[in-house]
């Protein structure tokens, strides 16, 4: 042997050298952890089989095809109590959606609100404000939800609506709203919304482009609601009106037309929103004040207005801060919408737990709980990276 | 001659000094600063106003004032305030649940014997602290002891069902935080190793559970565990809603750690192992102690967010706190009342999770000093 002196060690092998040398450790290490969790997951694979067996439960998603039986009151797609369990989960997964949604935007709103009145210089304002977001985080949304579903189902009835205008309708099973009715024509008044939009953002890229090659602005945001509001208006106003209300009208025991938003999806909506409006309210003033004071005091120097200041250097820096967890917070809005089964909303979980309880499929429709909220917060963070990785800041 | 004068002023020649006008200093320069500097500023200081008129004096109207505090039931309850003949009904249910009252004392002592086995970890130069840090390490066996009984034949035994109120969500919130703290640090490591298979698992467990809602996660634990168990295994509900709940938690807590972990630069690293530490002892001194200082106010939002979470237990049925307000407000004797009940639970929590974030926002400022 040549090297003797280099391969004595391997030459002559030891057990104890598979603890003492890192390499040979780390690999022992993770064979000693992939092992136990083999053992683990065959345990719970076979006590799954065996307890299957007794209870005499066939495994497998084909009784997505059974029908349902039962009613779901709240629905964005048609469905009877005929329909099978497959489409009550995708009514569910709507009713999520749904509440997801108008929770999202409220709550960014009341966000925004939030954080720049809490940094106002008003003492009283920020003051108030900062009393709410405290008062507003510090309680579980679970219990804001079920405060306001006890506050909505104790209104009056029916009988004895409050009226809002002569339009609306608040009661016991909710508000009654006046229903838009589209009339032909409409769908012209609609096309030309998308139209404005497209053309809006057309302007302010071309606004943007000119006034990094030449400096001169360009009144954008005007432009942009001008376009917006106008052109669907101006079509509405030339295809005369094509827009009529269905109002509700008061019968002996209930309203006809119109439609009704229930308590439950009003209730968790304006909880999710004031509890995540809270938190959000936090992010937008602690991204606002990461933004270093140096930053503003130049745009100052170099003679920006106020509002210039704070919308062309301070919000996009703020922004870098703000959104990644702004997003997790949509994430968080998305998932705690499932408290509504505390209340008796429809939505995904809800829905998911009666056919649990009426089929016994507990494996598969939990399975398919977790399917759909892990691959919304997996498409939810991958857009994330995206856009961390975008917006980073490129140093040298 | 025209020769240059030093320019020279006489200091009689020169105006006194005088005070600024009173509408710069003093209370009306502060509520012209504050309160009505443009004209903006002086709408939302009236609408604040506004609404501040509004709100206060009917809610301490309804809240003290016309409030009813005795009766045997709501129909006692005539004024147009609040009805709070509830309370002395009610009261031992909301703290202790169904726990048997000539037993409460016990969770009582727990709570109180709460104060020294936190105080060794919150506040600097307690006496006896080294002490008191040996008591807290035995405290969660005895809490448990105090609350389950039945050990020694000491204590009667109190089954976990009887378990309810306030108290239930103080055993489940405390233990969450207890457990998830370690378990969240471990999976930290272990997202960070260099072993690929721990990493997987880690990245796994961790992405696994934050990406589902905790309601999911208990009725796992309600009606899968019992599935996956072999049929004589039955866990306790408490237990299973615990580990449930400290699984949620310690995934959060995972990537806060994981965030102090990598805003450590790289010299700390290479230099605890230029002293020939190996990894255990590496992060143990060098690593972990000043990861976790960095990460201190997420881990207490963490603890903030899991205490919140302990209400979800209602819907595996569960009557903790906000269970018990349920069952009280649908109760024909204390129908309707709503507000009143809730409100109430609201300031339980409250009450504990604003101290948790004023405690770490004071703690935060003061290693902040440390630093510099």
């Amino acid at each position: 042997m040549a090297n003797t002196s280099l391969s004595g060690q391997q030459d002559s092998f030891r057990v104890g050298s598979l603890l003492t040398d890192e390499r040979s450790r780390g690999i022992v290490l993770q064979l000693l952890v992939l092992l136990g969790v083999a053992l683990f997951v065959a345990f719970i694979v076979s006590n799954t089989i065996a307890n299957l067996q007794n209870a005499g439960l066939a495994s497998g998603y084909g009784f997505l095809d059974d029908t349902a039986f039962f009613d779901i009151n709240q629905k964005l797609i048609d469905y009877s109590s005929q329909s099978t369990f497959g489409r009550a989960l995708v009514v569910g997964f709507l009713n999520t959606i749904l509440v997801s949604a108008l929770g999202i935007i409220t709550a960014t709103l009341i966000g925004f609100i939030g954080g720049v009145l809490r940094l106002s210089d008003n003492w009283i304002v920020s003051r108030m404000v900062t009393a709410w977001v405290e008062f507003t985080r510090n309680v579980p949304v679970l219990l804001q939800i079920i405060f306001w579903w006890a506050i909505l189902t104790g209104l009056p009835k029916v009988r004895d609506s409050i009226a809002l205008g002569d339009a609306a309708f608040l009661n016991n099973r909710g508000l009654r709203m006046p229903a838009p009715i589209l009339e032909s024509g409409m769908e012209w008044v609609i096309a030309a919304f998308v139209i404005a939009v497209i053309a809006a953002i057309a302007v302010s890229r071309w606004a943007r482009k000119r006034q990094e090659a030449t400096g001169q602005t360009f009144p954008t945001g005007w432009t942009a609601l001008g376009l917006i509001i106008g052109l669907p208006l101006v079509v509405y106003l030339i295809l005369g009106q094509p827009l009529d209300w269905d109002l509700p009208e008061r019968t002996r025991f209930n309203f006809r037309g119109g439609f009704n938003i229930t308590p439950e999806l009003i209730a968790l909506w304006f909880a999710l929103a004031t509890y995540t409006g809270a938190f959000i309210s936090e992010i937008v003033r602690s991204g606002i004040m990461a933004v270093s004071r140096g930053q503003s005091e130049a745009a100052f120097a170099l003679g920006l207005r106020k509002n210039q200041t704070m919308r062309m250097i301070v919000i996009p820096q703020a922004l870098r801060v703000i959104i990644p967890p702004l997003t997790s917070q949509y994430l968080n809005l998305t998932k705690n919408s499932s408290l509504a089964i505390a209340i008796g909303y429809q939505d995904l979980v809800s829905i998911g737990g009666t056919i649990l309880n009426q089929s016994g499929q507990a494996l598969e429709v939990v399975g398919i709980w977790m399917a759909v909220y892990l691959s919304l917060s997996l498409a939810t963070s991958a857009y994330m990276n995206w856009y961390n990785k975008r917006i980073a800041l490129v140093e040298r | 001659m025209d020769q240059p004068q030093p320019f020279h002023r006489n200091p009689a020649d020169m105006l006194p000094e005088r005070a600024p006008p009173i509408t710069a200093t003093g209370p009306i320069g502060w509520l012209r600063a504050n309160l009505f500097s443009n004209w903006v500023n002086t709408l939302l200081t009236l609408v604040a106003l506004y609404i501040l008129w509004l709100a206060i004096p009917s809610f301490i109207d309804w809240a003290f004032l016309s409030a009813d505090i005795t009766g045997e039931d709501r129909f006692a309850c005539t004024s147009d305030g609040a009805c709070w003949a509830w309370l002395d009904q009610r009261i031992g249910q909301f703290l202790y649940g169904f726990y048997p009252s000539d037993q409460t004392w016990r969770i009582n002592v727990a709570v109180v014997l709460l104060i020294p086995a936190l105080a060794p970890w919150l506040i600097d130069n307690v006496p006896g602290q080294r002490w008191l840090r040996w008591f807290s390490v035995v405290y969660p066996i005895l809490a448990t002891w105090l609350l389950v009984g039945g050990w020694f034949g000491i204590l009667e035994e109190v089954t976990t069902d009887n378990l309810g109120g306030f108290a239930l969500n103080l055993t489940v919130g405390l233990a969450g935080i207890v457990l998830s703290l370690p378990v969240g640090i471990i999976l930290a490591l272990g997202r960070q190793s260099r072993l690929p298979l721990i990493r997987w698992f880690s990245i796994g467990f961790i992405e696994a559970v934050r990406g589902v809602p905790l309601i999911t996660l208990l009725f796992v634990s309600n009606i899968i565990l019992p599935i996956f168990l072999p049929p004589d295994v039955a866990l306790d509900s408490v237990i299973r809603v615990i580990v449930m709940v400290t699984a949620f938690a310690s995934a959060y807590m995972a990537e806060v750690i994981r965030g102090g972990l990598q805003a450590i630069p790289k010299g700390q690293y290479e230099a605890a192992s230029a002293m020939g530490l190996g990894y255990w002892q590496s992060m143990r001194l060098i690593i972990l102690p000043q990861a976790l200082k960095i990460s201190i106010p997420g881990i207490v939002n963490t603890f903030i967010g899991l205490f919140k979470d302990t209400t979800l237990v209602i819907v595996i049925g569960l009557f903790d706190i906000l269970g018990i307000a349920n069952a009280m407000v649908s109760n024909p004797d204390w129908l309707g009342l709503s507000s009143e009940t809730y409100v109430f639970v609201a300031l339980f929590f409250f009450v504990v999770c604003f101290s948790m974030s004023r405690y770490s926002m004071r703690l935060e400022r003061k290693l902040d000093t440390d630093r510099r």
